[in-house]
């Protein structure tokens, strides 16, 4: 079990500075749960952990720097506060929106991206843009079915020397653009500093009544008949999808002093038609980095064959 | 926001198979519960996506517009309805000149007639002009769908096949038959180097 072995030397390692722990000790209470009590390693390990918590009057968070969480990829995070290590590359530091946070951005490693936050309460150093990470003791956390990671008081942050090739986990999918929803074609964005938001009626939610910056953008449901994925065409792919630019838009919508006669149009040249988008996803949406209009004609023969199979 | 209710998939399914379905139901109580159709082949549909040519286009409203247009795919007819509370797909049968091949998202609407039988028609949420290949591609994607469905028919687990046993008294593999007859017609216009526009032969 030497499984176990490395378990036991790490939470030896973890408790060095509180407790005196021997290897063969914490093993053998892995051991038990583990073989004697089919207890998961995992759920093994966070009671033995917890047991040595109460004997030395620690928080789980005074641990630290021991390392030994799980090793997660970052795009196969799949639970609520679970403790896991990582070594990844700030993809992209955003903006942070809030007093609380000190920064916020995209973490990245060979499985994909996910979100992280650290909060200024942590008092952490900073991240920089482009730089590889091992970072130890981040918590993950879901939001919506969306999880993200979150480092802490007890995060340990050591710059290495490597380069990491970050995953991609873009979506792709496909089938018939069956709805082009409200919100779609000529908008206005709120103007205020990092405030992005939608105008609805010249308001924005959060700022109230602004003059709002002209924008293009499609919200649209493809569906194979199986399944429907919501996607999100921004500026750049909604001119390439329908050929008219922004600059057309603000025209058209001038002429008719209606602002709905882009998406009206935008509407007739491609609901019905079949695509294929890929893009991160994003909340319940595939942001379109990339998309392709499935206009060849279909291969009848081959269409046969295989339904002939079914 | 979880709670948002999720959209209806758009069912693809021949017309064939569609004319002859005719029990509805609710999954709930709600009043504003989706309602669906129950497809012969084993398949609850609250909106579909179809794809056809626009054979014949009237309006039959008395006073207010009210179109119906006649949409032909290779087994049989779709009849689709829109009136003032279609305002785009009404403006868009007033336009186009038929022949022209659409693609249809909508709603299916059952209506009992005097003798008891019932019709079924489509209540469209968008009607567009498309091409030729995308009609193709929506008789290969139907066919395919169908013949899954027609698969899946004698599943014991399959809650809306296990419905339609005990609703319809219909022969499904017919349904096969049709499918494979729409992909057939479509590998001749291959072949003819046509327009791919397999006209029924019946309905």
């Amino acid at each position: 079990m030497t499984d176990l072995h490395t378990h036991a030397e790490d939470i030896v390692a973890q408790f060095s500075d509180h407790l005196d722990l021997g290897v063969d000790e914490v093993e053998e209470r892995l051991d038990n749960l583990v073989n004697e009590y089919r207890v998961p390693v995992d759920e093994a390990r966070r009671s033995v952990v917890n047991s040595y918590l109460d004997e030395a009057d620690l928080d789980r968070d005074a641990l630290g720097g021991g390392g030994g969480n799980a090793a997660v990829g970052l795009a196969e995070i799949d639970q609520d506060e679970q403790w896991i290590d990582v070594t990844a590359k700030v993809v992209e530091l955003w903006e942070a929106r809030s007093d609380s946070v000190a920064q916020v951005g995209l973490l990245g490693d060979e499985t994909g991206t996910t979100k992280f936050v650290a909060f200024e309460t942590s008092d952490l150093p900073e991240l920089a843009d482009g730089a590889v990470y091992r970072l130890e003791n981040l918590v993950t956390d879901e939001y919506q079915g969306n999880f993200s990671v979150k480092l802490n008081r007890t995060t340990t942050i050591t710059e290495v020397d490597e380069e990491i090739e970050v995953g991609d986990d873009a979506e792709t999918v496909e089938g018939a653009l069956v709805d082009i929803q409200s919100g779609s074609g000529l908008i206005k964005r709120c103007p205020e500093d990092d405030c992005t938001r939608v105008l609805q009626n010249g308001r924005c939610s959060e700022h109230g009544d602004v003059e709002g910056e002209f924008d293009l953008r499609i919200k649209g449901v493809l569906d194979d008949g199986g399944a429907v994925h919501e996607v999100i065409f921004d500026r750049e792919a909604t001119e390439a999808l329908t050929g008219t630019t922004l600059e057309e838009a603000k025209d058209m919508a001038m002429d008719a002093l209606d602002t709905t006669v882009v998406a009206e149009e935008m509407r007739a040249d491609t609901l019905g038609r079949y695509y294929r988008v890929s893009g991160p996803q994003f909340g319940r949406y595939v942001l379109v980095d990339d998309f392709e209009r499935l206009s060849d004609p279909i291969d009848a023969e081959a269409a046969l064959i295989e339904a002939r199979s079914i | 926001m979880s709670q948002a209710p999720t959209r209806e998939v758009a069912r693809r399914v021949f017309a064939r198979e569609f004319n002859d379905a005719s029990h509805t139901f609710k999954e709930s109580e709600d009043e504003r519960a989706p309602v669906y159709l129950l497809l012969p082949t084993g398949e609850r549909a609250n909106r579909v996506f179809l794809v056809g040519t626009l054979t014949e286009k009237e309006d039959v409203g008395e006073g207010d517009e009210y179109w119906r247009g006649r949409i032909v795919d290779p087994t049989g007819t779709f009849f689709v309805y829109a009136g003032q509370y279609q305002p785009d797909a009404a403006s868009t049968l007033r336009e186009l000149e038929p022949p022209a091949y659409v693609a249809v998202v909508g709603k299916p609407r059952t209506y009992e007639t005097d003798d008891g039988s019932v019709n079924v028609s489509v209540r469209p949420e968008s009607i567009t002009a498309v091409d030729a290949t995308t009609r193709d591609r929506w008789v290969a994607e139907t066919a395919t769908r169908t013949l899954e469905r027609v698969g899946a028919f004698d599943d014991e687990g399959d809650e809306y096949a296990r419905m339609a046993r005990e609703e319809y008294d219909l022969a499904v593999d017919e349904y096969r038959e049709v499918a494979l007859a729409a992909l057939e017609g479509l590998d001749e216009s291959d072949e003819l180097n046509g327009d791919g526009d397999g006209a029924p032969a019946e309905h």
